[in-house]
């Protein structure tokens, strides 16, 4: 009995990874130690720095004190304990992209924490314990000759414009069994920093992941270098599956760092020197330690913007949305936005909220699916789940008050969303239009119909003998009015007429 | 008009306000003073004779057309050459830094200039003010003014030996376990250690940042406290800075009746002819109606160790940053791989400085952390509260500012444990982060002794008003024969 549950257990186990993630406060104004601008993007190489960022001898570390706020925020909502104290410590490496050659970041020993320790998110019905919340800073960017990133350059630039920007670093518990797992709860992670307001995620290098994995006990690997969110499930999954293989064939998993090679979708030795590092930490004397006394801690409590668990409550209770739908809106915080807003305009929420879920949330996705920028070049712009759609919820708000004012049908409304999105016309313009308009006029399908019976004379002899033939009419009618004519109507003239042929 | 050289900063400024003689005048006297004896004490690193000249003749101008100008009007300022100044080299007696120019300036510079006062050039001191003789300087060691075949302490050698010298008549050290106090003691000068938090360290590059300050060297009292007035106060580009405090304006008073404790450890420790010499000193004080008595500091013992912990722990990740990537001098890196470059590039330091890498490396590493590092600590803040319950009994505590006269050049260099004995007596102040300052008490075989006064936090006045009573009381020689 024992040996069974032991082996139970083991299965349960038997994969354990762990997260990484790290995301930039892109909110602030500065640099997280120097007046630098948070937003370095599209600017020339080596244009936003200073002597404090670029490490010059002589210069301190100025802590922004916006950014100790915002990742106490992040620490809240991932319901971490936030400490009276905070310090910031020294990690000492030498990398060419690390200006004062040791990174500033906040470490937990000798009884100091960082910001944000031992919080908790649920994920469905399940919960990811989260081990750490830690601000710190960017390191500069590294730019190969060849463009990648590729050891076997002759040269390489450095950039100093990412050095010193705010990051977050969320550290999970290895709690996840399950790369799918991985992906929903990424994707709470994404909503939450979202409803913050904190990060820009759509921002190219804004959140990067990095996970650690063991199977059945086995040596942890860590993977690194996972251009976006949604290639961790991926990376994962190949691991899983290398590591299986290896352990069929009695070869030893080995304690290494991998990196995740986006092209061929395989993991692969980091050429990054694997020795043991010590870090040699110890507190930044420079900066002094920073009180978060209860008093303050509320105060960011009460700055708090909305978070996605308390909006989706708000959203089935005042909107009256299913749990589920209502869960589908603020995973997507845009999506979220983009339904109240049309709500707004016209309050019926189950129709539009039902247009978000089913027609819009597909093309917002299938736009995700072609990504238009190569994940290695720098893009300037952020790409926005409505990106290169033209809808707007004044489209939506109108096409559900056309649907409940019986004014068009839901299949006609597809319809019109199909040219909405591409021309970012008003509805009732499409259908003044193109003329889809119900006809529900009874003198007008009359007529038709009278046309109809004068064309098709032989149809209508046969009406006696073949009862399809009401049908068959029908379908000519509806070919006449553009599939306009209202359906019941114009079978219930049909049949008026033909009863009176007899 | 002679020997301008020679006279306070007070006096100066009184001079050049009342149109005595011009700020040209007087920059030229020193210019010509600093030709003249530097080749002998080697205390100045670079003038800067363009700079000091169009500053001056600014100061003249200002006086002339009766416009507002600074309390430092018109007063020729040396600078330690590991406080950065704009468009200026600044080396730390550094191979390392031998071409660096700061884009910047450290916030006790440009308070320099905005108070009108003359930045004549730099000091030498031991690279990185890592050492206690200025022996370790890559610009060759700087002289004491009183003996030249005695080093001028250090690491502010450069710093004390100036004023000492005539060079310039107050300058700016940093002090970091005694290294504006060392010096001043061994040439005969004043030289105050502020209070941590109380002057900016921003352009002041780091030796061991949660020890040191910027502080100021002259021949007399009033004028370490007419640049202190200057230099102190918050800023914003040093968050360590205590905003809370307000610098006060100083305003001296020789009459105090003060309540003294004699460090009887740091004092019998001494030489035979330091403690008579400081034994004389309480007496003096006790004669002027303080109440004097010994007093005995538990904690004394661990101090040197607890020091050089801490601050080589700092030291070894502050100097990490020296890869010559971003600055630095001229080495070309084609045909390097990164870490070859970065290996040929940093054995550039010299050897006392690798000494402390090497040293705060180890005291740092994880195995090792609890063992030192986090020990050091606790003794640092034993020390401290120690401290802070003999400031309840005591308005100062006196002392030797070093437990030995000057020494000849080359005594202690090969052996790196003496040469961190002697900071015995100074780096009290510094891991408790309160004020000291040395005073000129007497000389022994004409080698210089200083004596030291230790205050609480943020009681310099208190540290001014006893240095002030006791020089007003004694009558040593400021003024060396060069």
């Amino acid at each position: 009995m024992k040996v069974l549950m032991n082996q139970e257990n083991k299965e349960y186990r038997s994969v354990k990874i762990g997260l990484e993630i790290h995301c930039q406060l892109t909110c602030l104004q500065s640099k997280l130690f120097c007046s630098c601008f948070c937003n370095y993007h599209g600017l020339e190489p080596n244009r936003n720095i200073c002597p404090i960022c670029c490490g010059h001898p002589g210069t301190l570390p100025l802590l922004n004190k916006a950014a100790v706020e915002v990742a106490c925020m992040v620490s809240l909502a991932l319901d971490c304990k936030v400490p009276d104290n905070i310090t910031f410590y020294r990690k000492n490496y030498f990398y060419q992209d690390l200006p004062k050659n040791f990174q500033l970041t906040q470490y937990n020993a000798y009884g100091i924490t960082s910001i944000g320790v031992d919080g908790r998110l649920d994920y469905g019905e399940k919960a990811s314990r989260i081990r750490r919340v830690q601000l710190e800073e960017d390191p500069g960017r590294l730019v190969y000759e060849s463009g990648g990133v590729d050891f076997s350059s002759s040269y390489t630039l450095i950039d100093y414009n990412r050095a010193g920007i705010s990051l977050v670093e969320i550290v999970t518990e290895p709690d996840f069994t399950d790369p799918k797992d991985v992906r929903i709860f990424l994707n709470k992670i994404t909503s939450i920093i979202e409803h913050l307001g904190v990060c820009n995620t759509k921002r190219q290098g804004s959140v990067r992941c990095d996970a650690n994995i063991s199977i059945q006990g086995g040596k942890r690997v860590e993977i690194k270098n996972v251009g976006s969110f949604k290639e961790v499930e991926k990376a994962l999954n190949y691991e899983i599956a290398r590591q299986k293989t290896m352990s069929m064939h009695d070869i030893k998993v080995l304690a290494e760092t991998r990196d995740w090679d986006d092209a061929r979708k395989v993991t692969k030795q980091s050429r990054a020197k694997e020795e043991e590092q010590d870090y040699r930490y110890f507190p930044e004397p420079d900066l002094p330690t920073i009180a978060l006394d209860e008093e303050y801690v509320s105060s960011i409590r009460m700055k708090m913007p909305e978070l996605p668990y308390e909006r989706k409550n708000r959203f089935t209770a005042n909107y009256e949305l299913s749990e589920h739908i209502a869960q589908v809106l603020i995973d997507n915080k845009e999506l979220a936005d983009f339904f109240e807003s049309a709500v707004k305009i016209y309050s019926s929420s189950k129709e539009i909220a039902n247009w978000m879920v089913t027609e819009i949330l597909r093309y917002t996705e299938e736009d995700i699916m072609e990504p238009k920028i190569n994940s290695s070049s720098i893009s300037t712009q952020s790409s926005s789940s409505f990106a290169g759609l033209k809808i707007e919820a004044k489209h939506v708000a109108e096409l559900a008050e056309l649907i409940d004012k019986n004014i068009i049908n839901r299949n006609t409304a597809k319809i019109i969303l199909t040219q909405i999105i591409k021309t970012g016309e008003m509805p009732s313009q499409v259908l003044a239009r193109t003329d889809v308009l119900k006809i529900e006029d009874k003198v007008i399908i009359s007529d038709a119909v009278e046309s109809v019976f004068k064309t098709e004379n032989s149809a209508v002899r046969d009406a006696k003998n073949n009862p399809n033939v009401a049908n068959f009419l029908l379908g000519k009618v509806m070919k006449i009015t553009k599939g306009r004519a209202d359906p019941k109507i114009t079978l219930n003239l049909i049949k008026i007429k033909l009863d009176g042929l007899n | 008009m002679s020997k301008l050289y020679e006279r306070s900063a007070n006096e100066i400024n009184a001079g050049i306000r009342g149109g005595e003689f011009t700020a040209e005048e007087y920059i030229h006297q020193i210019l010509e003073r600093i030709d003249k004896v530097n080749p002998k004490v080697n205390a100045v690193i670079c003038t800067d004779r363009k700079g000091a000249l169009e500053k001056a003749r600014l100061v003249d101008k200002k006086i002339r057309e009766d416009e507002k100008i600074g309390p430092l009007a018109g007063i020729a300022v040396g600078i330690k050459d590991n406080i950065c100044t704009r468009d200026l080299k600044t080396t730390c007696a550094s191979k390392m830094l031998q071409e660096y120019i700061p884009p910047y300036d450290a916030t006790v510079v440009r308070r320099l200039k905005d108070d009108d006062a003359i930045i004549i050039g730099k000091l030498n001191l031991d690279e990185f003010a890592m050492g206690s003789s200025t022996e370790f300087s890559s610009f060759g060691p700087t002289i004491n003014p009183w003996n030249t075949d005695y080093v001028a302490g250090g690491s502010s050698g450069g710093s004390a030996a100036s004023v000492a010298a005539s060079e310039c008549p107050v300058s700016l050290g940093s002090d970091t376990g005694g290294s504006i106090r060392c010096p001043a003691s061994f040439c005969s000068v004043v030289g105050l250690k502020p209070t941590y938090g109380h002057v900016s360290r921003f352009g002041l590059i780091p030796y061991a940042n949660s020890l040191e300050q910027i502080g100021p060297i002259g021949k007399t009292v009033s004028d370490v406290v007419m640049i202190m007035k200057t230099i102190a106060g918050a800023d914003d580009k040093d968050q360590t800075v205590q905003v809370t405090y307000r610098t006060p304006d100083y305003t001296l008073s020789s009459n105090e009746k003060m309540r003294i404790g004699l460090v009887r450890e740091l004092t019998e420790g001494a030489e035979p002819e330091i403690s008579k010499q400081i034994y004389s000193a309480m007496d003096l004080f006790t004669n002027l109606d303080c109440k004097c008595e010994e007093v005995s500091m538990d904690y004394v013992e661990y101090a040197l160790s607890s020091y050089y912990t801490i601050a080589l722990a700092e030291a070894s990740s502050n100097l990490s940053r020296y890869d010559n990537i971003r600055y630095g001098f001229n080495f070309a890196p084609d045909g390097y791989e990164w870490n070859a470059y970065f290996a040929k590039i940093r054995s550039n330091f010299g050897d006392e400085v690798k000494r402390r890498i090497i040293v705060g490396t180890y005291v740092l590493s994880s195995a090792y952390y609890g063992k030192y590092y986090l020990k050091a600590q606790k003794i640092r803040t034993m020390l401290k509260q120690e401290l802070r319950s003999l400031f309840k009994k005591y308005d100062i505590l006196i002392a030797p500012t070093m437990p030995i006269l000057p020494f000849k050049f080359g005594e202690k260099i090969d052996d790196p444990i003496k040469m961190f004995m002697i900071d015995i007596d100074t780096v009290i102040a510094n891991l408790a982060g309160v004020p000291a300052i040395t005073v000129p008490a007497g000389f022994s075989n004409d080698l210089p002794i200083g004596l030291q006064m230790i205050a609480g936090e943020f009681q310099e006045q208190k540290l001014f008003n006893a240095a002030l009573l006791f020089e007003s009381k004694t009558n040593i020689d400021r003024n060396p024969e060069l």
